[in-house]
Formats: structure tokens, C-alpha cells, sequence
């Protein structure tokens, strides 16, 4: 066990290290670029590459070069940098390669508020991409959580075949304090290869050959057959595949869901947040306990596949959202429990102060 | 009985993938069969082959050869293939695609993989138009050429791809047409055993969306042209090597830089 002090965007950095990350390309963009700034430093010392790309869609299409090259790979990136990267990150899902994508959000749309804190692209992780494809995005709280969930990015990412996207906020990339790392808690996940021939690359649940493997596999965007061959004419592989891309992740949704409960146990009304301002929900949720206000705190770690079934549990309960957006996740939880529920919204460039959620706790509590 | 023979190029092809999707005269045929003899003849090992491909007509090369492939999204066939290679740089990596994908979208792209002097051959198969969506106007399109999005004309200046490589930084750049088959097939050899960022242009006919339009409606029609109207010159300046009323051909780079691997390697010590 050690303790180091980090910033979130250092904590990932290291996070990537340690889960066996050798492939950075990425293109500078407030407030993630210290991540590609460690990530230069660090990687050439372990054998890495780092290459500075001449955009954002570069740095993601190089990603997924160096994945079927057969390297962890990854890129950081913000805003405006995700939205370049959405058609590569649909390649990645029909194509199944293993990457990690970390959006530091700021507030936008557009250029926004670049040295200030956002939550706007939860739904952007979810459908940035076109057509119907799943990934999955966890949301850290802390640096010491920027390290862990990195690791865990990678291994979702690996395990499912899939990008993971990690949604990070301004708030925690860019907020400093001791972690502490603790290898028994660390377990890596090792990409799986082939050993057999015939080997079909896109097989249900299939190892994945990279390139110099031997297998001369064909990968390409278009809808295509277990072999990896085009079909782009036919609706049956069209819905054998789309299923496949889809259903891995959504009947998984129980193993990769992580959720951090706080006070519920006898909670009425709760509260739903992630990111950074999950912890000045924390706090006002304290505050109010103290004042016999029985509230709680679902802080979601995973956001997609979203928790549809644990919300679904939940009908009877009160829900009040608190995210740095106009209403994304509120919708989500809307969607679940089937009912009105209160939101606590922020346009960005500022997290929640715990007395302003206390504040809305009243109200809601006393309506 | 009859008796079915082994083609001799069988092995680099996916069989199973034939026939291709192209049309009846276009210049890909022939470009794909000398790439093969340039693969024989160097003594590629096919295990250790990477063609990467955007989209487009061209971009359907990485589909049909037996080797690693990878078709990607449209314009972004040079970056992924930079990560493939500095993943894995065992691996020999081939960018084969058309004027559209390498120029117009992929153009910044191919701009800085030349400066990085990134160790992978690019093969443009440069037909004037888009292809695939129609016989659009393409970065290279002639003055005065028509298409489907040019009706009365292009007006648009082309780039002049030798130039735009030569200008960015790399290290063999060479212009051929589909009728040169020989020479081609040499200069892909040049390029894939160059270490460094190597360019082969190649002019194509693509009589289906480009000839039909402009007066050679035939992929013969094409190849007379460029018979009658190419001429090798071996080592000028690219800067003269605009296509006009002939179109200039040869080798016209071939120097040594050290890759972005080695730079790396370099500096990082
Ligand atoms: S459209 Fe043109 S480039 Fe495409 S296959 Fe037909 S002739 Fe060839």
C-alpha cells in the first residue's frame, strides 16, 4: 500500500499504467490534457508510445490501430474532442476493439466553458455514435476513484470487446489529494487470443487474433459475418449483429453495474448524483439527516448500461437528481421509475455547494 | 475431367471474397493484380502484412487480400494504421486508398504522417471522382472536368498529390497510371521495402461515374489517353509535376530520414 497525492487527471494516467495501458494518442483539450501530459512522460519509461496526433479523430483512429496492433490503448480527451471521435468510437463498437476514452467534461455546448466544470455529455457517451451500438461509461468521484475505475475501464473494455468511456468531470480531474493504492485490490484482465483454428473473429463472446497473429483476420465497419466479412446487404446478419454489439453489454448490466448507496437504507427521498458533485450531495445529505430529513444518496459509478432494473425497484421512493446539466440522467431515472422525479440541475462552471442541495432537499421533502 | 489449377496469386487473396465489387474497365483490377507480383516478388511474408483502407471503391482492396485487414472509416485510414504500426512495428503496414478518402477528408492526415515520417507505404489509386457515391468532384478533380456535383465545370484548383507528399516530408514518392503495369509494380516494390513514409500516386480510369462524363466513357478509352499522354520523367522536381495536358510520371523522391520510431528511440534516450 502506498499514498501518493494526485489530481483525477494524474490518478488516471496511472490508473492506465498500472492496467497495462502501452498506447496513448491523443490531441490537447482543457481540462484533460495533464493526462496526455503524464501519460508522455511516463509511457517511453515502461516501453510504451505516446504520439501527440494531429487531432482528435487521429488520436481515437490511432487507438484503434494500436488495439488490433495488439496493445492497451487509450485517449483523454474533452467536449468538444469526444464529438470529433463519436464515428471511431461506432467503429470500435461494430468492429468489438478494446479501448479506452476518457472525457474530462467541461461545460458547452460548443467551446463552452473550457477551464470550467460540466456534466452535459452523459448522453453523448450513450448515443454520440450513430446507429445502435452500446458501450460502457463510468463516472469517478475522486482521483482515488479516477485510479481505480481506470483500471476497470480497461478491463471491462477487454473483457466485453468493447469502448469504455470514462466520464470524468472538470471537478474531479482537477482536484488534488492523497490516494492510496492498494495492490490486492488491483486485478488486471488480459486480453484473451485465439488458440484454435478455424477461428471466427466475431463469433459470440470470440477471442480477438491481432494483427501478426497468423489468422489474417478482416475487420471492417460494415455490417458484416462472424468471419468478419461484409454483408452489408442483409438484414438478417444486420440483426444478428446488432443484437450481438447490444446484448453483450445490456445482459451484463448486473455484473458491470456499481453503485454506491449512502444512507438508504431508510431513506424517502433520494437523491441521485455522480461525479464530483456526488460529493457535495454527501455532505448536504449529512446536514440534513442532522435535521431528521430521511434522505439518502444513490451515487452511480456505472452509467451505461444504466441500473434499469435496481430503479426499477424503487417505485415507491422519491427521487431528487443533482447533476452539472439541464436533466440527462433525471430523464434516465424517469424513465425507470416511471414517474416525475425532481431535478437539481447546474448549466455548468460550477459543481452544487451542499447548501443549495440541502436547501432543495426542504423543499422537495416538504411538497 | 478438369482439372482446376491453382492461380499462382491465389494465396493472397480471399477466394472466398471473389468476385469483387468492381466495375468492368476500372483501373483497380490491374493496380490490385501488380500489387500482388510486387508482393510475391518482394517475398512479403503475408503473416506479417497489414493493408489498412478507408471507404470508397479503393478502400474495398483490404477486403479482398489474405492478409490482416482492416477497412476503416472514411479519410481516417493513416492515423489507424499509425497506431497499428507503432503497436506492433513487425508489422509491414499498407495504406491502400482512393484520391477522396486520402485527400479530402484524410488530407490533414496524410499531411502529418509524411512530416512524422511514419514507416508505412501509401497507394493512392487517383481516379479524379468519387467513385463509389457517383462520380462526385474530388480533390483531384481536372479544371473544366464535369461531374455529377460539377455540371458546367470544375473550377476548383486539384492538389497535385506528388507535390502535397514530396512538400509534407516523404521519403519516396512516385506517380504511375494504371496503364504503366511494370513500372508500377516496381515502384510498389520500391515503396514497400522503403523505410519510412513512402507514396505511390497511381491514375486510374474509372469509366462508370469519371469517363462516361469527360469523353472516355471505356477503360480502354483511358488507357489510349494515357498512352498518348504520359510521359516518364524520372527525378524532376515535384513542384513540375502538375497534371495538365500530359501527366508527368517516375520516381521523383527517394531520399533517407529517420522514421518517427527511431526519432523517438533517439531522442528518448
Ligand atoms: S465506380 Fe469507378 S472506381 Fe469504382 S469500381 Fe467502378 S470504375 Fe472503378
Amino acid at each position: 500500500m502506498k499514498a501518493k497525492f494526485y489530481s483525477g487527471n494524474i490518478a488516471c494516467a496511472e490508473g492506465a499504467l498500472r492496467a497495462g495501458c502501452r498506447f496513448f494518442a491523443g490531441y490537447p483539450i482543457t481540462p484533460s490534457t495533464e493526462i496526455a501530459e503524464h501519460m508522455a512522460l511516463k509511457l517511453p519509461k515502461v516501453g510504451g508510445i505516446f504520439i501527440q496526433m494531429e487531432d482528435e479523430i487521429a488520436s481515437i483512429a490511432a487507438v484503434l490501430g494500436a488495439s488490433w496492433g495488439g496493445l492497451k490503448a487509450m485517449t483523454a480527451t474533452s467536449g468538444p474532442g469526444f464529438s470529433l471521435m463519436q464515428e471511431n468510437i461506432g467503429l470500435a463498437a461494430i468492429t468489438e476493439t478494446p479501448c479506452v476514452i476518457v472525457d474530462v467534461q467541461r461545460a458547452g455546448p460548443s467551446t463552452g466553458m473550457p477551464t470550467l466544470v460540466g456534466q452535459g455529455d452523459v448522453m453523448q457517451a450513450r448515443w454520440g455514435s450513430h446507429g445502435d451500438y452500446e458501450v460502457v461509461a463510468l463516472s469517478p468521484s475522486t482521483p482515488e476513484e479516477c485510479f481505480y475505475m481506470t483500471i476497470k475501464a480497461f478491463n471491462l473494455s477487454e473483457e466485453y470487446r468493447c469502448p469504455v468511456i470514462l466520464l470524468m468531470d472538470e471537478s474531479v480531474g482537477h482536484t488534488s489529494e492523497k490516494i492510496i493504492i492498494d495492490d490486492e485490490k488491483i486485478e488486471i484482465f488480459e486480453r484473451r487470443k485465439p488458440t484454435d483454428k478455424p477461428y471466427f473473429p466475431f463469433d459470440e463472446n470470440a477471442p480477438m487474433a491481432c494483427c501478426g497473429g497468423g489468422y489474417r483476420v478482416h475487420v471492417t465497419g460494415l455490417t458484416h459475418d462472424r468471419k468478419g466479412y461484409p454483408m452489408a446487404t442483409s438484414p438478417e446478419v444486420q440483426e444478428w449483429l446488432v443484437r450481438k454489439i447490444c446484448d453483450k453489454i445490456r445482459n451484463n448490466e448486473a455484473r458491470i453495474r456499481s453503485i454506491e448507496e449512502f444512507l438508504m437504507d431508510d431513506a424517502k427521498l433520494a437523491l441521485v448524483s455522480f461525479g464530483g458533485p456526488a460529493r457535495s450531495c454527501k455532505s448536504a445529505v449529512k446536514k440534513a439527516r442532522n435535521e431528521g430529513y430521511k434522505v439518502g444518496l444513490i451515487r452511480l459509478k456505472t452509467i451505461w448500461p444504466f441500473p434499469e432494473e435496481y430503479f426499477e425497484k424503487m417505485k415507491d421512493m422519491d427521487f431528487l437528481v443533482v447533476e452539472v446539466n439541464y436533466g440527462q440522467i433525471k430523464l434516465e431515472v424517469e424513465r425507470c421509475v416511471r414517474k416525475k422525479v425532481h431535478l437539481l440541475p447546474k448549466m455548468g462552471g460550477e459543481i452544487h455547494k451542499p447548501d443549495e442541495i440541502y436547501e432543495k432537499i426542504k423543499e422537495v421533502y416538504n411538497d | 475431367m478438369i482439372e482446376i489449377k491453382e492461380h499462382p496469386l491465389d494465396k493472397y487473396l480471399r477466394a472466398d471474397r471473389i468476385p469483387h465489387i468492381w466495375c468492368p474497365g476500372c483501373g483497380l483490377g490491374s493496380i490490385l493484380n501488380c500489387f500482388l507480383h510486387a508482393l510475391k516478388e518482394c517475398k512479403i511474408d503475408l503473416d506479417n502484412l497489414a493493408i489498412v483502407s478507408g471507404i470508397g471503391c479503393t478502400g474495398r482492396v483490404a477486403g479482398y487480400l489474405n492478409v490482416d485487414s482492416y477497412h476503416t472509416t472514411h479519410g481516417r485510414a493513416i492515423p489507424f494504421a499509425t497506431g497499428l504500426k507503432l503497436a506492433n512495428p513487425k508489422i509491414k503496414v499498407v495504406v491502400f486508398s482512393g484520391d477522396g478518402d486520402l485527400f479530402a477528408i484524410g488530407g490533414n492526415h496524410f499531411i502529418h504522417a509524411a512530416r512524422r515520417n511514419v514507416d508505412i507505404t501509401v497507394i493512392c489509386v487517383n481516379n479524379y471522382n468519387y467513385g463509389m457515391t457517383g462520380g462526385q468532384l474530388g480533390p483531384t478533380t481536372p479544371i473544366g472536368a464535369k461531374t455529377t456535383t460539377t455540371p458546367y465545370g470544375n473550377f476548383e484548383h486539384p492538389f497535385n498529390l506528388c507535390k502535397v507528399a514530396a512538400a509534407s516530408g516523404a521519403v519516396y514518392v512516385a506517380r504511375w497510371t494504371a496503364l504503366h503495369v511494370r513500372r508500377l509494380k516496381e515502384s510498389m516494390k520500391e515503396a514497400l521495402m522503403k523505410k519510412g513514409f513512402s507514396f505511390v500516386e497511381v491514375i486510374a480510369s474509372c469509366p462508370t461515374t469519371y469517363g462516361r462524363y469527360n469523353k472516355m466513357p471505356t477503360g480502354l478509352d483511358t488507357m489510349k489517353y494515357y498512352k498518348e499522354n504520359s510521359i516518364i520523367m524520372h527525378s524532376i522536381d515535384p513542384n513540375k509535376t502538375d497534371i495538365d495536358d500530359r501527366i508527368i510520371v517516375g520516381k521523383f523522391v527517394d531520399i533517407e530520414k529517420p522514421t518517427f520510431d527511431e526519432m523517438l528511440k533517439k531522442v528518448g534516450k
